[in-house]
């Protein structure tokens, strides 16, 4: 992240280390993950140690660390998910792109993220790719839905 | 809009203009638009409603109005044609001109699009349905009704007619009296008396004046959903409980509000700050609200997706910006919480019922609910509950009932029963917090008391149905897990002991259990309860706790006969065809990612058992439910 745009955040925050998490939030939420220079870079503005923003950034699932895939794909694996078989979908994530939950594949086509309901648990299990919501999932229709993914 | 109102009398005169001018509508298409809906497709239906009517010259006539959470999300995308409450369900953008030509302006019903029962009954009104019907909706009354993104919807229906009832007109003290009396109980978890929390805030110590007043909207429960539904669908009720509060607890001081919702409630975030920007230009939030010489204000706080972040000091230490690790309990967070202030912190549908209360008197909310408050506000559980009726029922969606409802006549009144004529085995209450309970607990009425007294609780309101295709022990091993991950890992008991209890179950889950494991698994765990600070730790055995009470011999037989009758545990299951139903269609044998199945077209296949990895996927795909698991 650039430094001017990196500084607009924390001044639209106040500049307040009480916001740092809003803050860790705006840079995700442009840069796709946390880059190491900015943290570092954001430890300097802010004037706290780099290790409380680290101890921020591994605390709360939200964040990575790492560049993620241009596609997200989130399996929800909240209760109401996993007993209507969610941890299914997971494995076959894992296994047709040959990654872990949490891990991206190595070309950066897709990030396989989980997640703790969603509050659409009537839908469920759920799979979220790219933002967009597919309620009552199974293996079938996952293949279908990332099917297209594959190809590209 | 109008401007700001400068005193109760304003708020008056502008709610009897908006009722003049509203009459004239007669017809209104309420589209549910909560997440679920969306997640159907129901923002499409929106704008594809908007513009047949706009094409049809009815604009007059006719409202497109969007709503938030109906509840009954699972029969997504709904549709509310107002005032004869006709209920569609299930509806697609290729149903709108045909909603508007026969229902709209033909009065006829299109019965394709009417929820139909597993007897195969066809209901047209939406109070009809026993979905509905056998509920009592207090708290999610309106959120079939308003359009969340309108104050004047909220004004309409008589919203911030409670405030301006207490607001400079009875003394805070009185008001914090009301709501002891009512025998309002905290609805994020714990069902402590909101009363007396709102008596001890008011009355600690405070030289500066600055109380905080906080909503809890982390919603930590994975599989509940009903504090993202009053959110989306009518978060000025929130709002206004909060303002209430303010007056109760803080005034005069300089109270300050605080909303922390998790982060994965995009649209919740969404709604509510469009909701406090417009109650700020009414300056129902601001300085002198009404007149009445309280200044207050809410700032929204987003989570980071951590469960413990729920728990009160947590949350108050993520807001300063630390990390979510709860404190110990020995100083109040009421005398010395958020920045070492006297705070208040009350869940989404506490706050909810605070403007009812007002509105409709401690009498009448204390006529609902079970027991005596009276003389203790611990003595019943008073008013509704929601419940996220949820997992292998018919009907899934948001119950309210009131408070002393039995588990049956949720999952089977409301709820439909369980699907597929499969047998009930437990529902799982209380969260991760929470345990199992088994079918001759179904007649225990639910409240705060009776559902401790089993060895469950009521948390927040997740009400997971489990039918005899889920396992107990791969139920607590969820738990478990989910647990340990969630730790915050300050107290060891709670971040190893967790840790180790998860292995556990997952050599039991892997067929390797030897004797002596369920012994250990107790013993750890009173270990893990009494060592650890916050209610994580001390709660996180209740899965296990329960589930080893009532379903011990569920255990038993994964531990010893090497079986999970439920076919969920992978290493203790295998899939077979039945030759009788396959067809032969060769479907399972293209799908299947190890190549194990084989077998020519248009005859039986068979499963090479060496190479099967039991991910399921043939049952899946099998469209003659020829695979099954043993
Ligand atoms: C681990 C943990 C997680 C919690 N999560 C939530 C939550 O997500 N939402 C909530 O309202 N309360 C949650 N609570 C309960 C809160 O600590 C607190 O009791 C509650 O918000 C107080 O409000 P109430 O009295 O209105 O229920 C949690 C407690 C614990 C120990
Ligand atoms: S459990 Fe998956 S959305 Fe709630
Ligand atoms: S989101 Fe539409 S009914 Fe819940």
């Amino acid at each position: 992240m650039e430094s001017k745009r990196l500084q607009e955040i924390v001044a639209d925050h106040g500049k307040d280390p009480a916001q740092l998490l809003a803050i860790l939030q705006d840079i995700q939420q442009e840069e796709n993950y946390l880059p190491k220079e900015t943290l570092k870079e954001l430890a300097r503005e802010l004037g706290v140690p780099l290790a409380r923003i680290y101890s921020l950034a591994t605390f709360f699932s939200s964040f990575s660390l790492e560049p993620r895939g241009k596609h997200i794909c989130t399996v929800c694996l909240g209760t109401a998910c996993h007993v209507r078989g969610a941890p299914r979908l997971v494995d076959q994530v894992e296994r047709d792109f040959a990654i872990k939950a949490g891990e991206t594949t190595a070309d950066r086509q897709l990030t396989l993220e989980t997640v703790n309901c969603v509050g659409a648990c009537a839908l469920g299990p759920l799979v979220i790719l790219d933002g967009e919501y597919h309620g009552n999932m199974n293996t079938a229709k996952l293949g279908r839905v990332l099917g297209s993914l594959k190809k590209e | 809009m109008a401007k700001a109102f400068a005193n109760s009398a304003d708020l008056k005169a502008y709610r009897q203009q908006l009722l003049k001018t509203r009459r004239t509508e007669t017809k209104t298409i309420s589209i549910c638009a909560g997440t679920g809906c969306c997640a159907s497709g129901a923002l499409k239906l929106v704008d594809g409603f908007h513009r047949a009517v706009r094409e049809r010259g009815l604009e007059r006539e006719v409202t497109v109005r969007q709503t938030g959470c109906h509840g009954f999300c699972e029969r997504g995308p709904l549709v509310v044609l107002h005032p004869e409450l006709t209920l569609y369900q299930r509806v697609k953008g290729a149903d709108i001109a045909e909603i508007i030509e026969r229902t709209i302006q033909g009065g006829e019903v299109v019965e394709r699009l009417l929820y139909q029962d597993a007897a195969g009954h066809r209901f047209v009104r939406e109070d009809e349905l026993p979905f509905y019907k056998n509920q009592m909706r207090l708290i999610l009354a309106q959120n079939g009704h308003i359009d969340p993104t309108s104050i004047d919807d909220y004004l309409a229906v008589g919203g911030y007619q409670a405030l301006a009832k207490v607001l400079g007109k009875s003394k805070p003290e009185k008001v914090c009296e009301t709501i002891r009396k009512s025998g309002l109980r905290g609805r994020g978890g714990g069902g402590f008396p909101a009363g007396v929390k709102w008596e001890s805030c008011r009355a600690a110590p405070c030289p500066d004046g600055v109380r905080y007043i906080i909503c809890n909207a982390d919603e930590g429960d994975p599989g509940a959903f009903m504090d993202r539904s009053i959110m989306e669908g009518n978060p000025h009720s929130v709002i206004e409980g909060m303002i209430i509060g303010a007056w109760a607890i803080g005034f005069p001081g300089r109270p300050q509000g605080y909303v922390y919702i998790r982060n994965e409630y995009p649209l919740a975030v969404e709604r509510l700050g469009i909701a406090l920007e417009q109650a700020r230009r009414l300056g129902l939030l601001g300085k002198n609200i009404l007149g009445s010489g309280l200044d207050f204000d809410i700032k929204i706080n987003k989570g980071g997706g951590a469960f413990v972040c729920g728990e009160s000091t947590a949350l108050m230490a993520s807001i300063e910006g630390f990390v979510g690790e709860p404190r110990a309990k020995h100083i109040h967070t009421v005398e010395s919480g958020l920045w070492d202030k006297p705070t208040n912190l009350n869940n989404v549908e506490t706050w909810a019922n605070v403007p009812l209360i007002i509105d409709k008197g401690v009498k009448w909310y204390t006529g609902i609910g079970t027991g005596d408050v009276s003389r203790d506000p611990w003595g019943g559980s008073k008013g509704t509950k929601i419940f996220a009726l949820v997992g292998k029922v018919q009907n899934t969606g948001l119950v309210e009932v009131p408070m002393g409802t039995s588990l049956r006549r949720i999952i089977y009144d409301i709820g439909g029963g369980i699907p597929g004529g499969k047998k009930f085995k437990a529902v799982q209450t209380g969260g991760p917090s929470g345990g199992c309970l088994p079918a001759d607990k179904l007649d225990l009425p639910v409240d705060f008391d009776a559902l401790t007294a089993a060895g469950s609780m009521m948390g927040s309101g997740g009400m997971i149905v489990m039918d005899e295709s889920t396992c107990m022990v791969d139920v607590a091993r969820y738990f478990t897990h989910f647990l340990a991950d969630e730790s915050c890992g300050k107290c060891v008991s709670c971040r190893e002991g967790l840790r180790q209890l998860g292995r556990i179950l997952d050599r039991i889950c892997a067929g390797e259990g030897r004797p002596g494991d369920l012994e250990l698994l107790e013993s750890l765990g009173r270990t893990i309860r009494s060592a650890s600070l916050c209610a994580l730790g001390q709660t996180a055995t209740n899965p296990l706790d329960s589930t080893l009470r009532y379903f011990r011999e569920e255990y038993r037989e994964h531990v010893e006969d090497k079986k999970c009758r439920a076919g969920v545990c992978r290493a203790l299951i295998s899939f077979r065809i039945l030759a009788d139903k396959c067809t032969g269609c060769m479907i399972c044998a293209k799908k299947c990612p190890e190549q194990a199945i084989s077998g020519e077209k248009k005859k039986p296949h068979v499963i090479d058992q060496s190479k099967c990895i039991r991910c399921g996927i043939c049952r899946d795909v099998c469209k003659f439910d020829a695979v099954v698991v043993e």
